[in-house]
């Protein structure tokens, strides 16, 4: 077609390249980092929610499971820097919804802007959220006594094995997020679909006491593989074959859930 | 495929469905360039389902519709170039700043960072948020709220300006300051497409006015067409001396050959003018019996009488579909 020209203004450029779109994508990052800076009250709860975790169980569970807090402190953090990250992904659903019901999403679509810019800008904020999180835990962690028995550099590697399974979740919670309509459903369908997979695995406990349907389901619970990991690599422990699974699970969940929120998220343009 | 260039926005044929509710059923609408083109209907009539369409928020089921000639489906990225969009939807970030608003803005619209900084600026001391430029929009009021949301779909310099309902909830001055900006924006050469269950606010922005009521168009015109199209004027007439009111109200009712509207309390004595002798004969009797006047005037029908003619109900009737709801279950 040919463009239509009125004078004094430049007939509309074609389409926008990768790099628009990338550079859409950087700018909606700095909104949801903006963002969290300015909602003190969602920065609190993700910090505050670690802190819980860490006291509630190290003194609660921590007699009865291994006889002292602080042992049960080194076999239970890396599980609950798992739980805190894992629940934290809860957030993209949330904040992707609250877009969408207060028309941000709307106002988005009807600029000039790639149209996975959103969507991606999202999840790239929300990993600063995840990192602040996974900082909280291990430093509070650290504070009750905690201690890394390997190296600095595993513990690096513990970190970003958690973020990259996180970018993977966040998917996952980002289709709730886009399929429901109100933040309390969001919540809802998260915490269904994310206690049994949190809970049902050897986070807090050891498997060795659960009923042998229990264990079966433990023994392929992505979230079993990647507190193995993390054990592996903060406490020692085998840390190759968990990680490679845990790996494995996360691009698996990616491939899936990346590809249906996408979908969902065009079908409403 | 292009359209005929010369209209800003056109729109053929235009068919949504919300599940088995039709939201429209056919619409056709033109916008001339740098005019304000007043989508006037009762609440859940499609106006906004139209917007949405045209602002390339939503797919029609039928139609073709196309901005500047480019067409909403085919050339959307070009369409979003060219438009803006405010309404209850299209909103701005309530966990921003209004300066960081308009900036994150104008960096989607690939400005450079000094230069969206400068344009947010400009904006916001425009529609008077500079002062609260620093805050949470959480913040705000209402009216600064829909001042904001309008200075959003401003950041690009849009050629046509989508404005849904752009006054619904705001207090009187709050809606003469908006009135007060689409007519600056027109000045400047913007063409508008304002959506609006106020009659007034069509009356007093638009230049044309096309009339949905349940997803049809049931209306086209200018203001005055329209309200031409309900037939007769409206003849006020005051005596000088209110003692001489039913004098005049009786020679009024035999001049008019109808029942006389008499209003005692405003001294004023209206009638249904359908015959256009009806002002000269009026004048000479009332001269021949020496009746001096406070009041002599022709007024047409408001858009309120209009509308009921046109519809046969009142504008703040609701429909039992409202179409934004219809909308939410599609997400």
């Amino acid at each position: 077609m040919s463009a239509v020209a009125a004078p004094g203004f430049p007939a509309p450029a074609r389409r926008l390249g990768l790099r628009g779109g990338l550079r859409n994508t950087f700018t909606l990052t700095w909104r949801s980092v903006l963002k969290i800076r300015t909602n003190m009250e969602d920065l609190l709860g993700l910090s505050l929610q670690p802190i819980m975790y860490l006291l509630l169980f190290t003194y609660v569970f921590g007699g009865a499971i291994s006889g002292g807090t602080h042992a049960y402190l080194q076999f239970s953090l890396p599980g609950i820097l798992v739980l805190s990250v894992v629940f934290a992904t809860l957030g993209t659903g949330l904040m992707l919804n609250q877009d969408i019901a207060n028309g941000v999403f709307d106002r988005f679509r009807s600029l000039p802007i790639a149209r996975w810019a959103p969507l991606a800008g999202a999840i790239l904020g929300d990993m600063v959220r995840y990192s602040i999180s996974v900082a909280v835990t291990l430093s509070f962690g650290m504070i009750l006594g905690f201690r890394i028995t390997t190296s600095p550099l595993a513990a690096v590697a513990a970190c970003l094995l958690l973020l990259v399974f996180a970018l993977a979740m966040c998917w996952f919670s980002a289709l709730i997020g886009l399929m429901v309509k109100t933040p309390q459903a969001v919540q809802w369908f998260g915490f269904l679909a994310m206690f049994p997979l949190v809970f049902g695995s050897n986070l807090l406990v050891p498997s060795s006491t659960m009923p042998g349907w229990l264990q079966a389901f433990v023994k392929v619970n992505p979230i079993s593989y990647l507190t193995e990991a993390e054990r592996g690599l903060l406490t020692g422990g085998p840390v190759a074959t968990p990680a490679i699974r845990s790996l494995l699970w996360a691009l698996g969940i990616f491939l899936v859930f990346a590809p249906l929120a996408v979908r969902v998220y065009r079908r409403k343009t | 495929m292009r359209y005929d260039a010369t209209n800003a926005i056109e729109a053929t044929g235009l068919v949504k469905r919300f599940g088995k509710t039709t939201a429209l059923a056919g619409v056709d609408l033109v916008a001339r360039p740098g005019r304000v083109l007043g989508v006037l209907g009762p609440n859940g009539a499609g106006k906004t389902t139209a917007v949405r369409i045209l602002a390339t928020l939503l797919r029609p089921d039928g139609g073709q519709a196309s901005v500047c000639g480019y067409d909403v489906l085919r050339n959307a990225y070009q369409v979003r170039q060219l438009i803006g969009l405010t309404g209850q939807y299209a909103s701005v970030d309530e966990g921003l700043s209004g300066t960081n608003n308009l900036i994150m803005i104008g960096r989607l619209l690939g400005l450079p960072r000094a230069r969206a900084r400068a344009r947010a600026a400009e904006l916001l001391a425009r529609f008077e948020l500079t002062e609260a430029a620093g805050r949470i929009v959480k913040t705000y009021s209402g009216g600064m709220r829909r001042r904001l949301d309008l200075a959003a779909s401003l950041v690009s310099q849009p050629r046509v300006l989508f404005l849904d309902e752009p006054t619904t909830g705001l207090d009187p001055n709050s809606r003469t300051d908006v009135w007060a900006m689409i007519r600056g924006l027109v000045a400047d050469g913007v063409t508008v497409l304002l959506t609006t269950q106020y009659l007034d606010e069509a009356d007093q922005l638009a230049h044309d006015i096309v009339v949905i009521d349940k997803g049809k168009v049931i209306a086209t015109g200018t203001p005055d067409e329209l309200k031409a199209r309900t037939g007769g004027q409206v003849l006020l007439v005051a005596p000088s001396d209110p003692a001489r009111l039913a004098e005049v109200g009786t020679l009024l009712e035999a001049l008019a050959g109808a029942e006389v509207a008499t209003d005692a309390e405003a001294g004023v004595v209206s009638a249904q003018v359908t015959d256009k002798t009806l002002l000269p004969r009026a004048v000479r009797e009332l001269d021949d019996r020496g009746i001096e006047l406070a009041e002599f005037t022709l007024r047409k029908p408001s858009l309120d009488e209009v509308f009921f003619a046109l519809t046969g109900h009142r504008t703040d009737e609701q429909d039992d579909t409202p179409t934004r709801e219809l909308e939410d279950t599609s997400r």
